[in-house]
């Protein structure tokens, strides 16, 4: 029952619907590289041949904090939730993701193309 | 297999509770009465399959349509706007039609 005495409900971070918001920006703008890759990255990772759901990669999401939630970019939330599911089903471990990105790093730093 | 326990026409009222972790039943929704629109099918259950469980039995899903004016307080559009959400069968409860 919808009785305004009880207890308030917790709101996920992502469940907006009805507060108040600004304009919404519509326009449209091309994908930068590193957007394809995430998305790339993601249509091979979701679905039967992949490593998790389209439903889990919205829970990862929602776990986000609201400072993360509301900052982060959209492809941004979605490399994030990889990094996280890909860990949760042993597709990768924290050791090899972090040496990648050392390894990136140093290839950044050293002017070698990424 | 489990009969589904609405049919279309029928008052609910969707349930006022949390959410243990993830679910597609929105917020603005929980505790409103509306009216179910029609079954839309049988689905693996989102809220297991969002922690890679096998979201088996599959859940009922229906579509709902909710009274602007039910959902909220001072609205200022016409006063027959309505919409409809999918939701799942273990979020709607009865209700008696005196209620609404």
């Amino acid at each position: 029952m919808a009785d305004p005495n009880e207890t308030e409900l917790t709101r996920g971070v992502h469940d907006l619907g009805g507060l108040p918001a600004g304009p919404i920006d519509l326009e449209e703008r091309p994908l930068t590289g590193f957007e394809r890759r995430v998305d790339a990255m993601m249509m091979l990772m979701i679905g039967p041949d992949g490593a998790f759901t389209a439903d889990a990669l919205r829970r990862a999401i929602e776990e986000y904090n609201h400072h993360d939630y509301t900052h982060l970019k959209y492809y941004e939330k979605w490399v994030r939730a990889l990094r996280v599911l890909l860990v949760e089903q042993g597709v990768l471990n924290e050791q090899q993701i972090d040496a990648k990105m050392a390894d990136i790093r140093r290839r950044i730093a050293e002017g070698i193309e990424v | 297999m489990i009969e589904p326990r609405f049919t279309a026409g029928q008052r609910i009222r969707i349930a006022y509770r949390d959410a243990s972790g993830h679910c597609r039943t929105p917020y603005y929704l929980r505790g409103k009465p509306g009216m179910i629109e029609s079954l839309i099918g049988r689905f693996h259950d989102p809220e297991q399959l969002a922690y890679h469980r096998p979201g088996l039995p599959k859940h009922y899903l229906y579509r709902v349509r909710f009274e602007q004016s039910a959902l909220w307080q001072d609205y200022g559009g016409p006063g027959d706007d309505q919409v409809s959400a999918d939701i799942f069968e273990q979020w709607l409860e009865e209700t008696d039609d005196a209620e609404q």
